[in-house]
C-alpha cells in the first residue's frame, strides 16, 4: 500500500526502574535528546534527526517493561477510520484526550492479542531537526553518545501471535515480511511485519507470558556506526546481551543490549526493502539459529527467555 | 576497594568479587558459571540468587521478579547485590521464580544503596 495509512512507529513508552539513572543513561550513552517532562513525572526523549517531539518516554515504575507502543497514522481522517475499523473487528478502543503526552495528539489505543497496548495518532508537533526545511546541511551525527537516526521498531513477546498478525495485516493494512517456523513446520514461532516499505515496523515471538517487551529498535546509519555503538557500551560498561553481529532475518546488522533496567535495546543498520507484492521468507526451525543471528548460528540463551 | 569470596551453593563453585562490582557480574568477568545471565540489570529476573550467608548491598530491581518481602529475605537478583562480605548463594532463577523460600535465617539487609 501506498504510505497513506499507518506511516510509522512514533512513540514507545518504557518502565524505567530509576528514573534519573535512566535519564542520564539515554542522553549521555544512547545520545537522545531531552524533550522535558510532564507532569506526571516522565521523561520525554527523541534522537537527533528526528522531527516530531518525541519517540521515547520513560516512566518510574517498580517493574521494567513497555507501557505501549505507537503508530503515527496520516491525518485525523485516517484515525478516525482506523478507530471505526477495529471496532468493527470487535476491538475495544480507548481516546487517551491531546496533550496526555506532551505535544501529542489525541491517541486510539487497543490491547492486542499478545497483550501489548498499542496507540494510533495523527498529530505530534514537528519540532524540526535543527537542520531547518530551507537549504538544509547534512546532520553528521557527530558528537557524544550513540545517536541514532530513529527509534525504529520494536520486538514484542506474547501467546497469540496469530491474532496479533491477524489484526495487524487485516486492519491496519500490514505485510508479513519474515516469519519462522517451530518444529511442526505449521505453526509460526515468531513473525516480522512492516506497514512501509521497510524489513520491519513491528515483530512478535511467541511466548507463554503476555505483553512483554523483547526489545526497542533504534537504526544507525552504517554498520560502522554500528561498531562505533559498540565502543562506547564497553566504555560506558552497558550490559551488552549479543553482538556486534547480523540478522538473518531481515538480515540488518544489529547490538542487543540493556538499558539500566534491563529493556533490552537494538541498535542496528541494514535490512532490505519490502512492498507488499514480495513474497515472505519463511525460515525453518532448524536454521532459525542462522536466522536470529547470522554469524554464531545459533540463539543464545537469552534470545527465548530474557524479556521485560 | 575490598574484595570478598562468593560461593555458588548448587555447584560449589567460588570466585572473587570486590563491593565495586556485583556478584553476577564478577563471576562472568573470571568466566564462572552458575547462575543464569541476563539483563545483567535488574529487569528480567534470570539470575535470582538466595544468599544464605553474609552481608551487601543491594540497588533497586524489579517487583515483576522480587517482592519486598523477598528481597528481606535475602531472596535478590545477583545482578544488583554487591558484597560487604564473603557470601554463600543459592540459585534460585527464572525457572523457579515465585517458589522461592527462604533456606536458612535471612541476612541482615542492608539499607538500599547505590555502590559508592
Amino acid at each position: 500500500m501506498a504510505m497513506t495509512g499507518v506511516l510509522r512507529p512514533g512513540h514507545a513508552q518504557i518502565r524505567v526502574l530509576d528514573l534519573e539513572e535512566s535519564v542520564r543513561w539515554y542522553t549521555d550513552v544512547m545520545g537522545l535528546v531531552p524533550m522535558g517532562r510532564d507532569g506526571q513525572g516522565r521523561a520525554y526523549f527523541k534522537t537527533r534527526n528526528e522531527r516530531d517531539h518525541n519517540s521515547v518516554v520513560l516512566r518510574q515504575a517498580d517493574e521494567a517493561g513497555i507501557d505501549f507502543f505507537a503508530f503515527k497514522v496520516l491525518d485525523q481522517a485516517t484515525l478516525e477510520d482506523f478507530d471505526r475499523k477495529l471496532q468493527a473487528y470487535g476491538v475495544k478502543t480507548e481516546r487517551i484526550p491531546a496533550g496526555e503526552l506532551l505535544e501529542t495528539g489525541e491517541r486510539v489505543r487497543f490491547q492486542i492479542p499478545t497483550g501489548h497496548s498499542i496507540e494510533l495518532y495523527a498529530h505530534k508537533t514537528d519540532v524540526g531537526n535543527g537542520k531547518g526545511y530551507n537549504d538544509p546541511d547534512v546532520d553528521v551525527l557527530d558528537g557524544p553518545g550513540i545517536r541514532p537516526i530513529r527509534m525504529d521498531h520494536c520486538l514484542l513477546y506474547g501467546a497469540d501471535i496469530e491474532g496479533s498478525l491477524k489484526l495487524f495485516t487485516e486492519v491496519l493494512g500490514f505485510t508479513l515480511v519474515e516469519r519462522v517456523k517451530l518444529e511442526d513446520g505449521k505453526t509460526d514461532l515468531a513473525i516480522w511485519i512492516t506497514c512501509s516499505a521497510k524489513a520491519h515496523d513491528i515483530a512478535f515471538v511467541r511466548h507463554a507470558e503476555d505483553g512483554k517487551l523483547h526489545h526497542v529498535s533504534f537504526q544507525m546509519p552504517s554498520w560502522e556506526s554500528v561498531l562505533r555503538a559498540a565502543d562506547i557500551m564497553s566504555v560506558n560498561r552497558v550490559s551488552i546481551d549479543i553482538g556486534p553481529t547480523r540478522h538473518g532475518i531481515t538480515q540488518g546488522t544489529t547490538i542487543y543490549f540493556f538499558d539500566p533496567s534491563g529493556n533490552r535495546l537494538e541498535t542496528f543498520c541494514g535490512g532490505y526493502d519490502h512492498y507488499p507484492d514480495m513474497h515472505p521468507i519463511t525460515w525453518s526451525w532448524e536454521e532459525v539459529g542462522r536466522g536470529i543471528f547470522y554469524h554464531d548460528r545459533k540463539l543464545n540463551d537469552a534470545f527465548l527467555s530474557v524479556v521485560t | 576497594m575490598q574484595k570478598f569470596t562468593i560461593r555458588i551453593e548448587n555447584t560449589g563453585e567460588h570466585y572473587a568479587c570486590t563491593d565495586k562490582r556485583s556478584v553476577l557480574e564478577s563471576m562472568e568477568a573470571l568466566g564462572k558459571k552458575g547462575i543464569p545471565v541476563g539483563c545483567r540489570q535488574g529487569g528480567c529476573g534470570v539470575c535470582k540468587v538466595q544468599v544464605l550467608e553474609g552481608q551487601y548491598l543491594r540497588r533497586v530491581m524489579s517487583r515483576a521478579h522480587v517482592s519486598a518481602e523477598e528481597e528481606q529475605d535475602g531472596c535478590v537478583l545477583s545482578c544488583r547485590i554487591y558484597p560487604a562480605s564473603d557470601l554463600r548463594v543459592s540459585v534460585v532463577g527464572a525457572m523457579k521464580k515465585n517458589v522461592c523460600r527462604p533456606l536458612a535465617p535471612p541476612p541482615n539487609p542492608q539499607p538500599m544503596n547505590q555502590p559508592s
